[in-house]
């Protein structure tokens, strides 16, 4: 199980490379969202995807889920959701205010103001 | 009292909450936050003489035994740092109160402030390594905001890069910390620290210590890694600036030497060779990067770059006084460009515009801005008996004492350049004939604008004239980071 779920990080890391190296903003936000996908699946599978029986704490029992990964991942789960979410807005307002979505034509400094 | 350590951290998160109700009443928003940087502020120094008198503080949430629970630990470095963060939000806060603009105040100007001092007190005071993930999550998001308030044109432009920049390095920390949970198992610092030592640092730990370099180092702005601070550092006004400059780098720097005297100390020869190497580097570029702009802001923002430089190359050394000059340089150079940032804001105010070409002869209409200016100068170049100096004496030490000369070298050689780039700035914009008509500006805007940062170069003169009364704290937070059993004993005691 282990095995399939490394190589299905990754999957997504290598599409979230392919995305975020691409030149339009959409694309590259999608790709911040499956790279911290593939993230949260990497806390998952190290911390070991063992254990038949759920974490309560029972005399005699040995086998069960660690359940710290699953905590971990809730909360970065939670965090990237808002995280998108104020992405997807401030490239709205961008594509507003600079009528573009190319990476390439959003370069610049101070002198080409 | 147990839970003395939480309330700089607490205070300014119930402060903001507070705000979140008057969006329309500035005055209240003034009033309020200043208030709650004063508690904390309080309950910080505080904090500070507990640390000093009774050892380490920790409180575990929830009354979990250390390795289980989430424990916030405040030794003496971290709770200096805390008390240096909200003495700097005080006078910033101050400074904005004349410059940063209503329409922005009224747009949770200082929620988002009180926010971030939130998130970068907990990064700070932390003692579990995915709390400190959550912690930056809090203070980048509240940056988020500061960056883009506003919404100019150049703000949008440079924010969602610093945006994609900081996510996708939260992406990596999340990695690291699933390897490192991988190989140790725990997620309590110090007993990451107790694992790595039982096991010895095998191969594996020395790559996590690499991957947690990368990702504080995008956040401190280290060699490789700098290349979006200039442009996003730019766009915001002068205040968030001076925040950003002083406050979020340092929290990266804060979060390597935690982890690099912490965790990663069993193969010295390796990591930290590695560090060093990076921290001169970083010094050069940031020197290349200060010497070749006319730009007040651009200036300052490179210097920052090489302060972080100098701060790695302290704790690169790994011996007390490397320690003991880096913790001393990592508070003067937050207070110092604080100072420098809200300076440079009085001057584009003064002018109206940020280019050094297009200014002159400000000496003889703004005396005490020159003065001041040319003392806060001197203060960064680190001319005795200000403190810049002491912080790099106490490095250099180290460095000799380590067998690193050449480098250090080049790290003293740094500050010629440092003070070459900062009196560059006085030269053009301070001496020679007036370049052209100054525009109207209200004198008591002028008076508000200078008290703030008067008392911040006061501060920063004090704290390098009184390095002396100051220095038995820098030991005390030296000796933590330099053996580490000191700080694991404090936070898994029975």
């Amino acid at each position: 199980m282990e095995f399939i779920l490394s190589i299905l990080i990754g999957v997504l890391f290598t599409a979230a490379v392919y995305l975020i190296l691409s030149r339009s903003l959409l694309k590259v936000i999608l790709g911040t969202g499956l790279l911290s996908h593939g993230a949260h699946l990497l806390i998952l599978t190290m911390g070991g995807l063992g254990g038949s029986a759920p974490p309560v704490l029972i005399d005699g029992i040995t086998d069960f889920a660690d359940p710290l990964p699953q905590a971990l991942i809730l909360t970065a789960i939670v965090i990237s959701f808002g995280v998108t979410a104020v992405i997807l807005v401030m490239a709205y307002r961008m594509y507003a205010v600079h009528q573009t979505d190319n990476m390439n034509e959003l370069r610049g400094n101070d002198e080409h103001d | 009292m147990i839970n003395l350590l939480l309330f700089p951290i607490i205070i300014p998160f119930f402060f903001a909450m507070i705000l979140m109700f008057f969006k329309e009443q500035v005055v209240i928003q003034r009033v309020l936050t200043l208030i709650g940087l004063a508690l904390s502020l309080v309950a910080s120094c505080w904090l500070v003489a507990t640390v000093k008198t009774e050892g380490i503080q920790t409180v575990t949430l929830g009354s979990w035994p250390a390795p289980f629970g989430i424990s916030m630990v405040s030794d003496m470095f971290s709770a200096l740092l805390v008390t240096t963060t909200i003495l700097i939000t005080f006078f910033v806060v101050l400074y904005s109160f004349s410059s940063i603009g209503i329409e922005r105040e009224r747009f949770f100007y200082y929620p988002a402030i009180l926010f971030m001092i939130t998130g970068i007190n907990g990064a700070f005071t932390t003692g579990d390594i995915f709390n400190m993930f959550v912690f930056f999550e809090v203070l980048l998001i509240a940056s988020y905001l500061l960056i883009v308030l506003g919404g100019e044109k150049r703000q949008l432009r440079e924010s969602i890069k610093y945006i994609l920049v900081n996510v996708i390095s939260s992406a990596i920390f999340v990695i690291a910390v699933a390897y490192l949970y991988s190989v140790v198992g725990t997620l309590n610092m110090a007993d990451i620290s107790v694992k790595i030592a039982e096991i010895n640092q095998p191969g594996i730990i020395s790559v996590i210590a690499i991957l947690f370099l990368i990702v504080f180092g995008i956040k401190g702005a280290i060699f490789p890694l700098y290349f979006w601070l200039p442009g996003s550092y730019a766009a915001p006004p002068i205040p968030v600036l001076a925040l950003f400059g002083a406050l979020l780098t340092k929290v990266g720097v804060y979060a390597i030497t935690r982890t690099y005297t912490l965790f990663f100390v069993h193969d010295i020869g390796f990591t930290h060779q590695f560090l060093l190497v990076l921290s001169i580097l970083t010094i050069i570029a940031g020197c290349i990067g200060a010497l070749a702009y006319f730009d007040l802001k651009q200036i300052i923002i490179y210097n920052i770059i090489i302060a972080v430089g100098v701060i790695l190359f302290g704790v690169a050394q790994m011996n007390t006084a490397g320690l003991e000059g880096a913790v001393y340089y990592l508070i003067h150079d937050m207070l110092i460009k604080g100072a420098l940032f809200v300076l440079i804001g009085i001057i584009i105010y003064v002018t109206g515009t940020s280019n050094l070409r297009e200014m002159g002869g400000l000496i003889k209409t703004h005396g005490t801005l020159g003065w001041t200016y040319l003392i806060a100068a001197f203060g960064l170049a680190g001319i005795p008996p200000l403190s810049g100096f002491i912080g790099k004496v106490l490095i250099a030490k180290g460095a000799f004492e380590a067998d690193h000369a050449f480098s250090s070298v080049i790290v003293l050689a740094s500050s010629l350049i440092v003070l070459l780039s900062v009196i560059r700035i006085f030269i053009y914009a301070f001496w020679g004939p007036q370049q052209h008509v100054l525009p109207a500006r209200d004198q008591r805007v002028y008076r508000q604008m200078m008290l703030p940062a008067v008392m911040l170069v006061l501060i920063t003169a004090a704290y390098g004239v009184g390095a002396e009364w100051l220095m038995p704290y820098m030991k005390d937070a030296a000796d933590v980071l330099a053996d580490p059993s000191i700080y694991i004993n404090a936070v898994l005691k029975e």
